[in-house]
């Protein structure tokens, strides 16, 4: 079952950007400074810009008649196969720049290796997201450095956001079994070669934030066999309500 | 004489982007392509940003025009290469600088140099004493910058 393999493999991808977007998407009217209100919702659209991207293709690939959309808001939550890293809350401003520039700084050599990718269309999806990755560890790295080289308060903070998250990291490097085939025929990146790339671009900048990455003794893992923290399923509440609701709805 | 190629060409190419009108899609180089299959125009259409929303309203835009000329029309939407603001025409950037936005720098530059400057010059006196004043402006391709020279506030096209 090659192709499921496949399907499987691009919706684990697909659900990381788009439940990070809906994250980044509920600063929107509450972020500290009007600036990073835009900031952090323009990322979220290059999220959601890729989440497309690579649902549609899963669903080409499926060969269903799904489209993005009914993968997008019709699946429970057993079925999202997301890092448990992007579906943590927001929490203060620390939380979502040290939840950001880890992803980030995860999925800018992945794309970068996705250039190489035998799928047409994943090496499409990879040339926008590449670039978009690099200003998404710019901006977060910036303002993980203000936060952890700035006051004593955002210090804390900032310590206090590496503690709560580090624990998500391994998940990042992990290949669940529809990766690894994807990975096999090179269709994806293989996630496990990728630690040093992301330890190239995240141990500058906590060096230079005075923070350091706490050894995980309980990583925590599961969110590609669909086990999610609580916090998916209130994601999902508001995300998938009005399709819930008002099936088909469109307008 | 004139083909139905560069007819259909010419009625897409002159499709105003819908965020930033004084440019049309070929000016910022998302048109890529329109050639004549099966007796209908085919253009091709390139996103600027992964989840730039006025991509399908740029589509239907060009599609609209196309039918006005009287051709049956269709979009493809590619992907790569992919686009870069290198692909904004030296017409393109002189339109944008006219109309009060500073063009990208050209060639881009590393997106990753923590608290890189970018020598960004005024579109209105020209002077390179600005000041960024937000990453992100109105859409997801322009930063807010200030002229510190002039005092204009102006949005500047984002190299990427």
């Amino acid at each position: 079952m090659r192709d499921e393999s496949l399907f499987n493999a691009l919706i684990e991808l697909a659900d990381d950007h788009s439940i990070l977007c809906h994250r980044l998407g509920e600063w929107c009217g509450h972020a500290p400074i009007l600036e990073e209100d835009l900031a952090l919702t323009n990322m979220a659209l290059d999220l959601i810009g890729t989440a497309r991207g690579l649902y549609a293709r899963a669903a080409e690939i499926e060969g269903r008649g799904r489209s993005e959309d009914d993968l997008a808001y019709l699946r429970n939550e057993r079925q999202f196969r997301n890092l448990i890293l992007v579906e943590r809350p927001n929490g203060d401003f620390a939380h979502t720049m040290i939840r950001q520039l880890f992803f980030a700084a995860f999925m800018e050599p992945y794309w970068q290796a996705a250039l190489e990718s035998r799928d047409e269309t994943v090496r499409g999806i990879a040339g926008k997201a590449v670039k978009e990755m690099s200003y998404h560890i710019r901006h977060a790295g910036e303002w993980v450095i203000r936060l952890g080289d700035g006051t004593e308060e955002s210090a804390t903070r900032a310590k206090a956001a590496m503690e709560a998250l580090h624990i998500y990291v391994d998940e990042l490097f992990h290949s669940s079994p529809a990766a690894a085939a994807a990975a096999g025929i090179g269709m994806l990146p293989d996630r496990r070669g990728l630690r040093a790339a992301w330890n190239g671009i995240t141990a500058p900048i906590l060096a230079r934030a005075g923070l350091e990455l706490p050894q995980a003794a309980n990583p925590q893992t599961g969110g590609r066999a669909g086990l999610h923290t609580e916090d998916l399923g209130h994601i999902l509440c508001e995300m998938q309500y009005l399709q819930r609701a008002y099936p088909g709805a469109t307008w | 004489m004139v083909t139905a190629r560069e007819r259909a060409w010419a009625a897409a190419a002159a499709v105003p982007d819908p965020e930033i009108p004084c440019v049309t899609v070929a000016d910022l180089g998302i048109l890529r392509d329109v050639h004549i299959e099966d007796g209908a125009a085919v253009a091709k259409v390139t996103p600027t940003y992964s989840g730039c929303p006025a991509t399908s309203f740029i589509e239907d835009a060009i599609a609209e025009a196309l039918r006005k000329a009287g051709f049956e029309a269709r979009i493809e939407r590619v992907l790569s290469p992919p686009w870069t603001t290198d692909w904004i025409t030296p017409e393109g950037r002189r339109k944008l600088r006219t109309y009060g936005i500073a063009p990208p720098a050209e060639g881009s530059n590393s997106k990753r140099a923590l608290f890189g400057k970018t020598s960004v010059s005024c579109p209105r006196c020209s002077s390179t004493d600005t000041e960024r004043i937000s990453e992100f402006g109105s859409t997801p391709c322009k930063a807010q910058y200030r002229c510190r020279a002039c005092s204009e506030p102006f949005d500047y096209f984002k190299c990427i």
